[in-house]
């Protein structure tokens, strides 16, 4: 059972929670000016990250209030939980840059061997 | 409105949402040292209350309900008997026993005027859930068995109330003491979770190797 420590209520099971997707995506500063490929940009792309993601859950059937995540993506681990409107932690910031796999050489062997691309992604 | 003969005719014909289960909750409810009972207890007075606690507005209406609870968890109670259960950092449920009144009654009115042109809302929803009352030395092995909140002492004390899932039924889970808990579900799910619960309780009226 996966636990998420919601800011308001503490730890509850994730069955809880909602997705709510990346965080941190900043509303454009002057919409009307934007191209349609910019808006589109701005309301559908999304990183896929490997490893530490920010991305915002709302305590559904709690509080019903939404916080911020940053979670490991390849193991699950929930590395920080912070409020709305609070800047990422610096620390993690840091140690996704320091951890953060070379994607490419990462993806090396698939692309070497097509029979196996399940390994290395 | 007021106490009429026309009200006290209304009155008379509610039905709670699990009045059917009554004389099932009798018979399923289980005596001795392994035992456990539920009852619904009927027409609750609810008020829905949105206010920030920490504003003016939070502390005319606090002054009604003893205060308003700040965090997780935690019930106030008021003199007139009223509990406020926290739900969110700024919404709360007052519960009151029935009242009788029809409508939304005097209380309603009173916080309502607390509010006043204040930032927030009173509602009263009576209607929207009903309460199961589920007591005994089992009370709380019947939940544990689809709840997934910790309700083990340590973390969930008297006095206390979460928000949480019973068989995914969105319910507030309030500890009136160290063996009886209150249940808040829907009304449209008391007939579920009332017989979730009696399915729940049926091992303990067995005969066999006490649980756990």
């Amino acid at each position: 059972m996966l636990l998420f420590t919601c800011p308001n209520c503490g730890p509850r099971n994730e069955t809880e929670f909602h997705y709510g997707g990346q965080a941190h995506v900043a509303y454009p500063a002057n919409p009307a000016e934007l191209s349609d490929r910019e808006w589109a940009e701005y309301l559908f792309y999304r990183e896929n990250t490997r490893g530490l993601f920010a991305e915002r859950w709302v305590h559904s059937a709690g509080c019903r209030k939404w916080f911020n995540m940053v979670r490991d993506t390849v193991s699950y681990d929930v590395k920080a939980v912070y409020r709305i409107g609070e800047l990422r932690p610096e620390t993690l910031e840091r140690a996704a840059a320091a951890t953060a796999p070379d994607q490419p050489q990462q993806l090396a062997p698939a692309q070497a061997n097509p029979n196996n691309a399940s390994e290395g992604v | 409105m007021g106490n009429t003969a026309l009200n006290t005719e209304v009155a008379a014909l509610r039905r709670s949402p699990a009045h059917h289960l009554w004389t099932d909750f009798t018979v399923g409810s289980v005596a001795g040292e392994r035992g456990v009972t539920l009852r619904e207890v009927p027409f609750q007075r609810m008020v829905g209350i949105r206010v920030d606690p920490a504003s003016d507005t939070g502390a005319r209406i606090g002054e009604l309900t003893g205060g308003l609870p700040l965090n997780s968890g935690d019930v106030t109670t008021g003199e007139s008997g009223a509990a406020v259960l926290w739900l969110a950092p700024d919404e709360f449920l007052l519960v009151a026993p029935d009242d009788g009144e029809p409508g939304s009654g005097a209380l309603v009115a009173s916080l309502v005027e607390a509010l006043g042109d204040g930032a927030g809302q009173v509602i009263d929803l009576s209607s929207n859930r009903t309460t199961f009352e589920l007591a005994g030395p089992s009370a709380q092995a019947v939940l544990e068995k689809s709840c997934a909140a910790d309700l083990h002492p340590r973390t969930f004390a008297a006095g206390t109330a979460i928000t949480t899932e019973i068989s995914k039924i969105p319910t507030l889970l309030w500890k009136t003491s160290d063996s009886t808990f209150q249940l808040f579900p829907r009304a449209s799910f008391a007939d579920y979770l009332g017989r979730w619960l009696l399915d729940a309780m049926t091992e303990f009226a067995a005969e066999g190797t006490p649980w756990p």
